[in-house]
């Protein structure tokens, strides 16, 4: 390697000899910038501006919390575990007797009743727990040009869906572990009329996923109304009993964009989540959506849990201006709100009684 | 580079003219090649280059994993966006720099030069010069290789060269060719001359040259004073002849060129380190998750199956958790983002900047700004602990003025002006037309003694004009300009000149001057020239009457052993003369004649020949002539020169001192000198309890004076612990010879010296050789693991300034040597104070801080994933979104924290000066270590579990207004991006100490530019153009319209940002450092607008007694330095009077009244009391 510090330049000795035309050209130019002289604020954490910091945010985070935690207390929720564990759980026998294959679904009923009624509108969510919906292998198992209706992506589905991408040569769509994983359990819900006269309570299944997803992100394939003829020469993901253009009669809830499908395909962030599944509306002012009571929840047993210690739950929730109950905000708001309040007396008293610069004016030390 | 290079030679046969013999060894031509690349190479080559670096080779690795698509964590892109962006950048960095160099050496190589060929001259490029060419060079013009020099245009084939470029000496140099050369005279005959040099193969040194000439059958030794050398000038000579022997690459100037050493910064050292241990900690995470990857396969993965099966490859769980293992390895690597080198170039480059644009910096008289000239120390600038520093040219202004003398035992110089009014400056022109305007003096004494025709002052100013190797220039009649080997020799030329004893021209053998207005051509007989063994130089001249007589100067204690017996009174009183002249801090010399008969001469002028023509040890018989002829000489007088401090010096110095630096001056200059100049620029002051001297020429000696300044500095110590004094360290000084310095350095004593030299506050080393200067700074280094800094101007300091830990130049008047050595260079001592104490500490301040939020940022970015591991069976799945993850570094953070990193400030710049302790933190390395390392991790680990578990707590159970759930992955990884971006944007606004608009652009840019980048990845648009890369769609529009999530990042930066805000205000409060004082103090003043007063406040700050009183008064002699009375400084010595006074009118009453002048009568006076000369006798005894 060669001298790196050699230069001709400097060879030349113009280095070294100050030419007197250039001075002015040498003089570094007198700009705010290069001098460093930039106009700047400085701030400087003073007990002047952070006790009341402390003492502001105390006071802003209590009544957010209080606010949260009162409202969080004002819904209603309800939950029910199904998934049949106990011996004496109506659906243990569904849970015991499982094959994906199975043509007679297994059906179990559960009892249970309601102590204060549900004034607004009611949502119906299933939970799993212990389901790794956000295992990398799992998220990533999903193909979404396919599912937005590339008829190219429909035939030869992703590397990612591997290996749920084909099925005997034939794609499967939609392909994937989600969708082949699918939730389909099928749940209705009574209402026992004190008389004892069963009720069945309809549930809305409209508007339970997110806009977007069923508007933009998720299409059926082709411009073919015929989704029978759509969907030709695909097959259908190992575990589910119908193809995906059977999946409700609607032709506005049908294959890519049937809303249960897209609801299971957001995948979950945790291993213990919930789904929307069913939505209760109000029917008028003078009736509360579900009155208290008692109720049975049929549930058509078809999902197998119990190979992975899974559960799964029903959670019949209202809905206030922030989502469900949630006590957690509300407390975290309060406690924060304390500490910072408390953290602000106590820094008050400790610049009162060590505080070296109270008036620093003056020299200190 | 790349080319085969053929075997070393061992020896180097040119033939002249024969271009076909030469080419048989494959000389390298004289092209010169310092770029790297061409447009071919580039891109192989510097990729090459740029993977060496491991950083590099650790992403290119992370790359090369994230393409197996079982391990692949990340999209390829997260890591190659990043990494090409870095090598493009330093590429582009690269290419730039080897264009310049291209460019210079185009320039370069495509110099004219005259190359004999077929007898004629012809134009031909440099680079086109062959080896065996013979090629004309004219006045000014630079050599173009290294030349044997053949004839020349001069008398006796002499040539004069200018070596600045080479060695970094100003003065001329004389080179002659071999007399058998010389008389070829023409192009002609210069085309026949095939002579073949033997000599040996090229080297780098450059005072030494041997080979052999071999032509006509006879052989000449050639040797360094046939040499021109690459790079020098010619001067003064009309034209010369050379004959190529070294080319291009070979030459000298190229051999010398060197690689430079790579110099690495502590902060750089100590970020390595941490880098590695970051390393580990990726490591052990990684074992972490692995492990718990195979647990929840084992445990729960494998039950799970029926939904997710295995990657192909994997069958188990062992196989399944070393893939986790590499994929964590993928998604964790952002703890050490790529972007942090980058990051920190980019900050010292515009720290580089600063410093090239300031303007306090910039020297108006000679128009140079400073220049750093490496961009890689800047923040080491800040932790200085030790300066190294040159003396000549350095501290002084290496301006000589001739200020005093004594004639025959008459001093003049001396003027006492009444208080108050001006010395007036004698006027020379009226009574000399050919005096220097620009010369000064002021004592009217010495001009009338010579106008009235005194022949001592005559002879003296005749010496003066005759002995010297001083070149002259007349380019108008009258109008002289002086080119001088020294500036002593040219102060002293030009003194005499103005006391009408005019140099006017010089041949080889006759010398003319005008005397007194008349014109006088001595015949120059023989040159004794000056070498530092000799330490005189003496002329033999006859005088146009025929009387030959022999001028000697030289130094004082050489001369006067050469004096004849008969003038012992005189040598007496010039003997005080020059104390008392060394003692103002002044350079002497003596001066001496002898007159010689002719037949003296004759005999002389044989042995002299002879000496001349002998072929071994010619030196040794030269110096024995002349030894031999330099004695019983009669003696005129000596000269007194001041060596001009430098502007600011002494302020500089007490300031960098009060800032708890240490300096050291290392000088060639002998013991006297030193120490004076220490005095005057308050290195040395009369506060200190004692001023080691260590002088002794043996080991034991060296050994018991060491000895016994240690123990009498533990004892001080002890003592003033006990009478609690603080500052023990203060108090002492060290002055050590270079003779005593080599016994000092050797291994047994090195480290009893270094901790002796410590403790005191000021170290002199003087007679050092350069090497010894290096070595001084090679021992501190290894024995303090202090930031060393050295300065000095000269070629003598390039090997200190190469070898401390920051070298600086200053670019004044010996050459460029030093500058080129440099890392940083400008014109005046006094700005390395602002370059420490403000740049330097900027720069260190600004870039602990840029570490500290740095690791911080990336520790709360990635260990988020860590805490994810454990709810998403440790698969390695990412928090956010991927994008995220790639712009994270580069775009969304990077720029608020360069920003700060380049602007920040702490304190003004001109309370970095006023209270110096300010840049104490620094050198304890206070602002970034490992404990600070330790609490920025701790800080963003808090943060990563904060933004990660309150999301979690707060989502898992929520939903949106519409019902849907807001725990699915999406809205989750939006919302703690968003939270993160959020935190580290406060923290970098809770860090920033100093908002310029700049500031507040980036951090507010910053936010806009995730929120809109945010926006549109997850925009329709982007989707439905690439539905497979942009699956967020919609992610951000549904939950940025959610309170709830609004109300978890506000509750999650509270809850990351109150604890840092109360440690950091009880800090604040409790233990403010001082620079918190300093900004407090600032706020506070500029709120109620008082700006008085703040220096009266300001020492308060420094905790100790300033130097401040001492700078103002001037006064800094008193009791305690009495032992270096010879030494007192000129500004005292009103005050040395009158003690030595009140001594004397105790011991000898009347004789105190007698003088008619005062002060004539005190400064002899003191000589004879008894009690001065024991004490003369004492420092003799002790230096």
């Amino acid at each position: 390697m060669m001298a790196s510090s050699y230069n001709a330049k400097e060879e030349d000795g113009h280095v070294a000899v100050p030419v007197g035309g250039t001075i002015k050209n040498k003089k570094p130019d007198n700009t705010a910038f290069k001098q460093q002289r930039l106009p700047a604020w400085q701030p400087i954490l003073t007990a002047g501006t952070v006790l009341p910091a402390f003492f502001v945010i105390g006071l802003i985070f209590i009544p957010i919390g209080i606010g949260l935690y009162v409202t969080s207390n004002n819904i209603r929720e309800f939950e029910i575990d199904y998934t049949g564990t106990d011996i004496d759980d109506p659906c243990f026998n569904c849970s015991q007797s499982f094959s994906w294959n199975n043509t007679r679904p297994c059906t179990c009923a559960l009892d249970f009743s309601l102590d204060h009624p549900f004034e607004s509108n009611v949502f119906m969510y299933y939970g799993l727990s212990n389901f790794y919906q956000n295992h990398r292998r799992y998220v990533k198992s999903r193909d979404d040009s396919q599912l937005n209706g590339d008829i190219n992506s429909l035939k030869n589905p992703s590397k990612e869906c591997e290996p749920y991408a084909r099925n005997e040569k034939a794609p499967i769509a939609p392909c994937g572990a989600i969708a082949n994983s699918m939730f389909n359990d099928t749940l209705d819900l009574y209402y026992v009329h004190p008389n004892g006269t069963r009720i069945q309570i309809p549930l809305s299944k409209k508007d339970i996923a997110w806009w977007t997803d069923k508007h933009v992100k998720f299409r059926n394939p082709g411009n073919n109304p015929n989704l029978t003829a759509a969907f030709q020469g695909t097959s259908k993901p190992i575990n589910w009993r119908r193809p995906v253009y059977e999946l409700d009669t609607d032709e506005e809830n049908n294959g890519f964009i049937n809303e249960d499908f897209i609801v299971w395909m957001r995948t979950a962030a945790l291993p213990t989540f919930r789904k929307l599944y069913r939505i209760i509306q109000k029917k008028n002012n003078m009736t509360p959506t579900l009155p208290r009571g008692n109720y049975t929840l049929e549930v058509s047993y078809n999902y197998p849990v119990r190979s992975f210690e899974g559960r799964k739950r029903v959670i019949l929730s209202t809905i206030s201006w922030m989502g469900g109950k949630n006590p957690f905000l509300g407390i975290a708001y309060i406690t924060v709100g304390s500490v910072c309040f408390f953290l602000g007396v106590v820094l008050l008293i400790i610049h009162h009684k060590y505080g070296s610069r109270n008036n620093s004016a003056d020299i200190p030390n | 580079m790349f080319k085969d290079s053929p075997p070393p030679e061992e020896e180097r046969r040119v033939r002249a003219n024969d271009r076909e013999y030469n080419e048989k060894f494959q000389y390298a031509s004289n092209c010169i090649m310092t770029s790297k690349y061409n447009v071919v190479t580039f891109l192989p080559v510097n990729l090459f280059e740029q993977f060496q670096e491991v950083a590099n080779t650790y992403f290119l690795f992370l790359l090369i994993l994230q393409l197996i698509p079982q391990i692949s964590s990340l999209s390829w892109f997260t890591t190659i966006v990043p990494l090409v962006l870095v090598l493009s950048i330093t590429a582009v960095k690269d290419a730039t720099d080897d264009y310049f160099r291209h460019k210079s050496d185009n320039q370069v190589n495509n110099r004219q030069s005259q190359v004999v060929i077929h007898g004629s001259l012809q134009k031909e490029k440099w680079m086109n010069v062959r080896v065996g060419d013979i090629i004309k060079l004219e006045n000014n013009q630079f050599v173009a290789a290294d030349l044997l020099l053949l004839s020349s245009s001069e008398p006796h084939s002499l040539c004069y060269i200018e070596t600045a470029e080479l060695d970094g000496e100003t003065n001329m140099k004389v080179r002659q060719s071999l007399s058998v050369t010389a008389e070829l005279g023409d192009p002609n005959n210069l085309a026949s001359f095939n002579g073949e040099v033997v000599c040996e193969p090229p080297n780098n040194k450059l005072d030494r040259f041997c080979g052999l000439l071999y032509w006509r059958e006879c052989k000449y030794p050639l040797n360094n004073q046939n040499m021109l050398l690459r790079g020098c000038v010619l001067r003064n000579t009309e034209y010369c002849y050379g004959l190529v022997i070294f080319a291009g690459p070979d030459t000298k100037l190229m051999q010398n060129c060197g690689r430079t050493k790579f110099k690495r910064t502590s902060i750089d050292r100590l970020m390595n380190t941490l880098v590695l241990w970051i390393f580990c900690f990726l490591v052990c995470m990684g074992m972490i998750l692995a492990v718990g990857n195979a647990v929840w396969e084992s445990e729960v993965g494998s039950l799970f199956q029926s939904f997710l099966d295995w990657d192909l490859p994997v069958d188990n769980f062992l196989f399944s958790a070393f893939l986790s293992f590499w994929s964590y390895v993928i998604i964790l690597n952002t703890v050490v983002p790529i972007s942090l080198y980058v990051s920190v170039e980019v900050i010292r480059l515009g720290h580089s900047y600063f410093i090239n644009w300031d303007r306090k910096m910039f020297c108006t008289q000679c128009s140079t700004a400073a220049e750093a000239r490496t961009t890689t120390l800047n923040e080491e600038l800040g932790q200085v602990e030790y300066i190294f520093s040159d003396k000549t040219g350095t501290l002084t202004q290496n301006i000589m003025s001739f200020n005093k003398c004594s004639i025959n035992g008459q001093a003049y110089g001396e003027v006492i002006n009444p208080p108050g009014t001006q010395p007036q400056r004698l006027d020379f022109l009226s009574f000399n037309p050919l005096a220097d305007p620009d010369f000064c003096f002021y004592d009217n004494a010495l001009l009338e003694s010579v106008k009235l025709g005194d022949p001592h002052s005559q002879e003296f100013f005749r010496l003066l004009s005759l002995c010297h190797t001083v070149m002259s220039e007349e380019k108008k009649e009258g109008e002289l300009v002086y080119k001088a080997q020294s500036p002593d020799e040219g102060a002293l030329v030009t003194a005499a000149r103005n006391f009408g004893f005019v140099f006017r021209s010089r041949t080889p053998g006759t010398v003319t001057v005008t005397e007194l207005g008349r014109s006088v051509t001595y015949t120059l007989l023989a040159i004794l020239d000056f070498n530092n063994i000799r330490k005189r130089m003496s002329v033999i001249v006859r005088n146009p009457e025929g009387r030959i007589r022999l001028y000697c100067k030289g130094a004082d204690t050489l001369l006067f052993e050469r004096l004849h017996p008969s003038n012992h009174h005189l040598m007496n009183i010039t003997t005080d003369h020059l104390n008392e002249c060394a003692g103002d801090g002044l350079r002497t010399l003596a001066l001496a004649y002898r007159d010689l008969s002719e037949e003296q001469w004759e005999e002389w002028s044989e042995s002299h020949r002879l000496a001349d023509r002998s072929t071994d040890c010619r030196e040794d018989r030269l110096a024995a002539t002349y030894e031999h002829i330099e004695q019983d000489m009669m003696l005129l007088g000596a000269t007194a020169i001041e060596d001009k401090l430098q502007e600011g010096v002494p302020e500089t110095i007490a300031i960098l001192s009060l800032a708890n630096i240490k300096i050291w001056v290392l000088t060639g200059d002998k013991q006297e000198t030193a120490v004076n100049i220490g005095y005057s620029c308050k290195m040395l002051t009369d506060d200190m309890t004692e001023v080691f001297i260590i002088s002794g020429y043996t080991v034991q000696s060296v050994r018991e004076e060491l000895r016994w300044a240690d123990i009498t500095l533990v004892t001080s110590v002890e003592l003033s612990l006990f009478i609690l004094l603080y500052s023990i360290s203060g108090e002492f000084a060290l002055v050590i010879n270079g003779h005593s310095l080599a016994h000092a350095l050797e291994a047994d004593m090195e480290g009893e010296f270094v901790s002796t030299a410590c403790a005191c506050r000021a170290v002199i080393c003087c007679r050092v050789t350069p090497l010894q200067k290096a070595l001084v700074v090679e021992v501190i280094k290894k024995h303090k693991k202090a930031v060393t800094l050295a300065i000095g101007d000269g070629a003598n300091d390039v090997s200190m300034i190469k070898t401390a830990h920051i070298g600086v130049g200053i670019s004044g008047q010996e050459g460029i040597q030093a500058v080129l050595a440099s890392d940083y260079s400008f014109s005046q001592f006094r700005f390395l104070q602002r370059l420490l104490l403000v740049h330097g500490r900027w720069s260190y301040l600004r870039m602990c801080r840029f570490l500290c939020y740095f690791f911080y940022k990336n520790f709360a970015f990635t260990m988020v994933h860590f805490w994810f591991g454990f709810f998403c069976g440790f698969s390695a799945q990412t928090v956010y979104d991927q994008y995220f993850i790639t712009l994270y570094n580069i775009v969304y953070t990077s720029l608020p924290v360069l920003a700060m990193g380049i602007f920040d400030q702490d304190v003004p710049e001109q309370r970095s000066l006023e209270y110096p302790k300010l840049y104490e933190p620094g050198q304890l390395n206070l602002l970034f270590n490992k404990r600070e390392f330790f609490i920025c991790i701790a800080q963003g680990i808090y943060t990563s579990i904060v933004l990660f578990f309150v999301p979690y707590a707060v989502l898992s159970q929520a939903s949106q207004g519409t019902g849907e759930p807001l725990a699915d992955y999406q809205t989750f990884a939006v919302t703690t991006a968003t939270a993160l971006v959020i935190v580290v944007s406060v923290q970098i606004a809770l860090d920033t100490g100093y908002w310029t608009a700049i500031n507040h652009f980036f951090v507010w840019g910053s936010l806009g530019t995730f929120f809109s980048i945010m926006l549109a990845m997850h925009s329709e648009s982007l989707f439905s153009i690439f539905p497979k890369q942009f699956h967020f769609v919609g992610s951000s529009q549904s939950t940025l319209v959610q309170p709830l999530v609004w109300l978890t990042i506000a509750l999650a930066t509270v809850i990351c940002i109150v604890p840092v805000l109360a440690f950091r205000f009880l800090k604040l409060d409790l233990k403010p450092q001082l620079s918190d004082t300093v900004r407090h103090t600032q706020l506070v003043r500029g709120r109620l607008g008082m700006r008085g007063g703040s220096r009266r406040s300001g020492y308060a700050f420094a905790h100790q007694e300033g130097f401040g009183e001492l700078i103002t008064s001037g006064k800094n002699m008193r009791l305690s330095s009495l032992a270096l009375a010879n030494f007192a400084s000129r500004h005292s010595s009103s005050w040395i009077d009158t003690l030595r006074k009140k001594k004397h009118s105790t011991t000898h009453p009347p004789q105190s009244a007698s003088g008619e002048k005062p002060m004539r009568e005190t400064r002899q006076t003191p000589h004879c009391g008894p009690d001065m000369s024991m004490m003369f006798t004492v420092c003799r005894y002790m230096s």
